[in-house]
């Protein structure tokens, strides 16, 4: 069964190659562009991981992590933050609010995917 | 009526003054017991209702009668001056308490450096002024006395056989005399309070309130149904009924002024109020109950003032009696003796309360200031006890000043009424004022200021009211008043050099007053003061502040004995009393003295204080110093003692600016602090909105970078697609770092301008041509109003026209695809041109007007896309641009009726100087 995974950004070429990247690895892919859209997603279906920008519209990736922690159900979803801003500051903010890793962009797209399957428990083909 | 009123009235006068001094005599013994009756305020209010003399008692109604209310100036300024006593009292009697001074002559003598000729000049004024006023209460006694016994005796036929004892005014003036002595000599210091006086006069007070109240309620609810009637009757006289107006007065509203003006000064400076003001005053927070007291006081006894003299001039048609005698007629003409006994015994109390007082203050002046000075010139080497030989010479003083009296009263005293001749003690008092107000506020005054003020002033009051009514008395030739002194008319007493809008005394207090206060300043400003003086006007403007004194002690560097100084003091003051003030001295501040020691400086000014206060500070000064061996310290000596004091003063003065300074400069510092955290708050924003700006297309780019690398069996047409992102992303990347520089220049004030002569329509057409491919893109169409004629202005071509390109370039971007309508117009007007673009876009939410032109902040439309190629920078940047041609950029819109953005340029640049400067200032907005 394909792993599913929820790539959430508001940079229409970011999510684009992200969804190339992922989708190349086998992954379902569903798409999200800002912190609704995330939510609304997570309550069709819980992904197995979350590719979660921090600077979007409307809900913020911190507030986005932070409601999907304080739900049981979802207590399974890994959470990647991806974020523009590298500062370590904002690195521990991500981990504090609950996410389990943390990727700056520009990303090296081989160690992302890497980092991705390491999160699923996926051994190295 | 079967009673011998000629003997009657004279017995129970006498009885009366030795009531009195039963009272007095009781008060001492009371005070030697330290059971003091006078130590409250009530009794020192009550002794400064002194002010109320046989004047009040009768020349009131005297004055109500043929003026109405225009007696009423001489209460309304001592009610003014309560108001204000604390300053100027408080202060007076602190500093008179800290230097022991008995008089006001002492007072003033001490302020100007001790002087000796100041204080027999003030002395001098001081007799020559007030012997009027003491010849007023002889004759008032006197007169009333006649004037009692006479309608006793003969009711009101006419005809006035003289009363069988003779000359009443040379008795009255003999008893009183034995009075004063009897009262006020039984001590020699005299700053030992009179205790025994202040209660006489105190009873007194008591005495003629209930008279005058007496009387006047007869008058109002005896004679007439109250004051109603009173009131009435008098309106229907139409010659009285003028009375009630304030142009009664001669001279009108200046007099008015006057007059309370010199009430006022004479509540402070006549000698007999400083006496029982300052001198006698137990406790200085008596005042503060005193200065409403007083007031109501005055107000008391003044209530039935116009009652009286209305019902006077009802009952006594024309002149039949003298109105300063209604107080007594009426009560006999109600046939009531006893009441008018009484009434004359409260004129008599008031009479002798002011005569007794007056011939003490009097008295302690001539004796301190005139004779003992003279005597002791001659007389320096005596060794025997004086304080005998003093308490001789005041008692010998206070006989002559009534014996003056009296003579006065003879050469003048039957020409004038009761008021007139007051007055001119008033007058004579507020010469007074300007030493003493000047003294205890400005450290400036000096010696020869206060000198060349007083004397002046005094020859003018001399001049323009003393032999002015001697004129008037025929003493000296009419033709002095009407054609003035030698016939030199600009010199004539009632109209001095020309002045001749005033009444007398207004004119008198004007001229006086005018030259002693210029003097008084101008002299002092070019003066150089005395050590003395400079330590004295020290002491007194700054007698509240200890430690600002003290300059005392140090005058007296020379040697002397403490066995010397002793006899020195003793010789005044008693060997008894001198002994047992030297131990207390020694003891309270623990000297260790043998007899044949020198003494320390302390001593020799305790020393001198002791003295002064038994014969005056000019002749303390003078015996003092002729006993010290080895001179004073010279000016240099003092000033610099002086000086190390004020020097201190001066530096701790500079510590506490400085700890001021300090204060305001870590206010400031806190700002700047504050400021510059937000400045990094608002910096550490920018650069992580940048880095995410930047980042975002980097991240796209090098993520497509490594996919094509890594896939390298991908179809031709994505590959074409994903390398088409990348070239995107790098022209974004490029326009970003190109729009972030400009804007750092142009925040920084950096950026070149070049500034021409400009075709507004014609850089609009060519942002036209340049965005036509962007429309034709999304099929927007663009309607175009931009005239064909040149409009030219001075601005930047390039900078405007991007900022056109901009506004165009937003519009076809948030215009609808396929039906978006742009349209592009330019407004005329007489000093400014606008262009606005509009579009039919989602519009822009009220809320962000202001803030699209923040930089980085991005519009979005509803579904949160974010529109291509927009770095959130260009409108900070146009915003920017038009700032710097001094117009104004802005945005009309609401949602879905689309946005129109317009920007106004004036015509005319202001000066170019100007632009330079708003360059410098990056943050002209």
């Amino acid at each position: 069964m394909p792993r599913d995974i929820l790539i959430v950004d508001d940079a229409p070429n970011i999510v684009l190659s992200l969804e190339f990247l992922m989708k190349k690895e086998g992954f379902t892919v569903r798409v999200a562009v800002d912190g609704d859209e995330a939510l609304k997603a997570m309550e069709e279906r819980a992904p197995d991981l979350i590719l979660l920008d921090v600077m979007m519209p409307k809900r913020n990736g911190y507030e986005v992590c932070q409601t999907i922690r304080a739900r049981e159900e979802w207590k399974n979803t890994r959470i990647i933050m991806l974020t523009a801003k590298g500062r370590d500051v904002e690195r521990e903010k991500g981990l504090a609010m609950g996410a389990d890793d943390y990727v700056t962009k520009p990303f090296a797209t081989r160690d992302l995917v890497v980092k991705v399957r390491e999160m699923l428990d996926i051994a190295e083909s | 009526m079967t009673l011998p009123w000629e003997w009657v009235v004279p017995l129970i006068s006498v009885a009366y003054l030795g009531l009195l001094f039963a009272v007095a005599y009781f008060a001492d013994m009371r005070a030697d017991q330290g059971r003091s009756l006078i130590s409250n305020p009530y009794v020192y209010t009550l002794s400064i209702a002194v002010y109320c003399t046989s004047w009040t008692f009768y020349g009131s109604v005297g004055r109500a009668a043929v003026s109405g209310i225009g007696f009423l100036p001489i209460y309304l300024g001592p009610t003014l001056m309560a108001a204000i006593w604390w300053p100027i009292l408080g202060k007076i009697i602190r500093i008179s308490k800290d230097n022991r001074i008995t008089s006001i002559a002492d007072f003033i003598a001490s302020r100007y450096g001790k002087s000796r000729g100041i204080a027999a000049m003030v002395t001098l004024i001081a007799v020559v002024g007030i012997m009027p006023y003491i010849t007023l209460q002889l004759k008032a006694v006197a007169t009333s006395l006649d004037v009692l016994v006479h309608h006793l005796e003969y009711g009101f036929s006419s005809g006035h056989p003289a009363a069988p004892w003779g000359d009443t005014a040379l008795y009255v003036a003999l008893i009183l005399a034995l009075f004063s002595v009897l009262f006020g000599t039984r001590h020699l210091d005299a700053t030992e309070r009179h205790e025994g006086m202040v209660a006489a006069i105190a009873f007194e007070s008591i005495i003629k309130l209930l008279a005058f109240l007496a009387v006047g309620l007869f008058v109002t609810f005896g004679l007439f149904d109250g004051p109603g009637e009173l009131f009435q009757k008098t309106m229907a006289d139409p010659k009285l009924k003028s009375l009630m107006g304030f142009g009664t007065l001669s001279g009108g509203y200046s007099s008015w002024f006057s007059l309370t003006f010199l009430a006022m000064m004479a509540i402070l400076f006549l000698p007999r109020q400083f006496q029982v003001l300052v001198v006698e005053n137990v406790n200085e927070n008596h005042i503060r109950k005193a200065a409403w007291l007083f007031p109501l006081y005055l107000l008391i006894i003044n209530l039935f003032v116009l009652p009286i003299a209305f019902a006077g001039n009802l009952i006594f048609p024309g002149a039949s009696a003298d109105p300063d005698t209604f107080v007594l007629t009426l009560p006999i003409f109600g046939d009531q003796q006893w009441l008018a006994l009484f009434a004359y015994l409260g004129g008599l109390s008031a009479a002798t309360s002011m005569v007794i007082v007056a011939a003490i203050a009097l008295s302690t002046m001539v004796c301190n200031d005139l004779i003992i000075p003279a005597f002791l010139r001659f007389h320096l080497q005596v060794q025997e006890d004086l304080s005998g030989i003093i308490l001789t010479i005041r008692r010998g003083v206070i006989l002559a000043l009534l014996l003056l009296g009296y003579i006065y009263f003879r050469l003048i005293g039957e020409s004038h009424t009761l008021v007139t001749i007051g007055l001119v003690s008033f007058a004579a008092a507020a010469q007074f004022a300007p030493p003493i107000l000047l003294g205890i506020f400005w450290k400036g005054a000096s010696r020869r200021g206060a000198i060349a003020g007083l004397l002046a002033g005094f020859l003018i009051w001399a001049h323009t009211l003393l032999l002015a009514s001697f004129a008037i008395s025929g003493w000296i030739p009419e033709s002095f008043l009407t054609e003035g002194p030698w016939g030199i008319t600009w010199l004539r007493p009632y109209a001095l050099f020309g002045l001749s809008v005033f009444d007398p005394i207004t004119h008198s207090i004007f001229w006086s007053m005018l030259i002693n206060i210029g003097l008084l300043i101008t002299v002092s400003l070019f003066d150089r003061q005395t050590a003395v003086e400079r330590i004295q006007a020290l002491n007194f403007v700054n007698v509240f502040e200890q430690g600002a004194r003290g300059g005392e002690a140090y005058l007296w560097s020379g040697s002397v004995s403490v066995v010397d100084l002793k006899r020195l003091v003793a010789r005044f003051v008693g060997p008894t009393r001198a002994m047992r003030d030297f131990d207390h001295f020694i003891t309270q501040h623990r000297l260790i003295l043998p007899e044949n020691g020198i003494a320390p400086s302390s001593l020799v000014a305790f020393a001198e204080q002791r003295l002064a206060g038994a014969i005056g500070s000019a002749s303390a000064r003078i015996m003092i110093h002729s006993i010290v061996k080895g001179e004073e310290l010279d000016l240099e000596g003092v000033m610099r003692i002086l000086d190390q004091t004020s020097q201190v003063i001066e530096y701790s003065q500079r510590l506490e600016q400085k700890s001021a300074e300090l204060e305001a400069a870590t206010r400031q510092l806190k700002q700047a602090n504050t400021r510059l955290q937000e400045l990094d708050r608002l910096k550490d924003e920018f650069i992580s909105t940048i880095s995410h700006e930047l980042r975002t297309p980097l991240t796209s780019i090098r993520a497509f970078s490594e996919i094509l690398r890594d896939n390298e069996d991908l179809p031709t047409e994505e590959r074409q697609n994903f390398l088409g992102i990348v070239i995107k992303e790098t022209e974004r990347l490029t326009r970003l770092v190109n729009q972030v520089l400009d804007l750092a220049k142009l925040e920084s004030g950096l950026m070149e301008w070049h500034p021409t002569e400009v075709d507004l329509a014609e850089v609009t057409q060519e942002a036209i041509d340049v965005t036509s491919r962007l429309f034709e893109n999304r099929s927007v169409t663009l309607e175009n109003f931009v005239p064909s004629h040149p409009i030219i202005l001075t601005a930047d071509r390039d900078r405007i026209q991007r900022v056109i390109i901009n506004f165009l370039s937003n519009a076809v971007k948030f215009s609808p695809e396929g039906s978006g309508r742009v349209e592009i117009r330019l407004r005329e007007e007489p000093a400014f041109i606008g262009l606005e673009v509009k579009d039919n876009g989602p519009g822009i939410q009220e809320g962000e007007h202001k803030r699209i032109f923040d930089k980085f902040h991005q519009v979005r439309d509803e579904s949160g896309e974010n529109k291509p190629g927009g770095s959130g920078l260009g409108l900070a940047i146009c915003q920017r641009i038009v700032d710097h041609h001094n117009g104004r950029i802005w945005v009309e819109s609401g949602p879905n009726l689309g946005a129109t953005f317009i920007f106004v340029l004036p015509l005319f640049q202001p000066e170019k100087k100007e632009i330079a400067k708003k360059e410098a200032s990056p943050s002209n907005r």
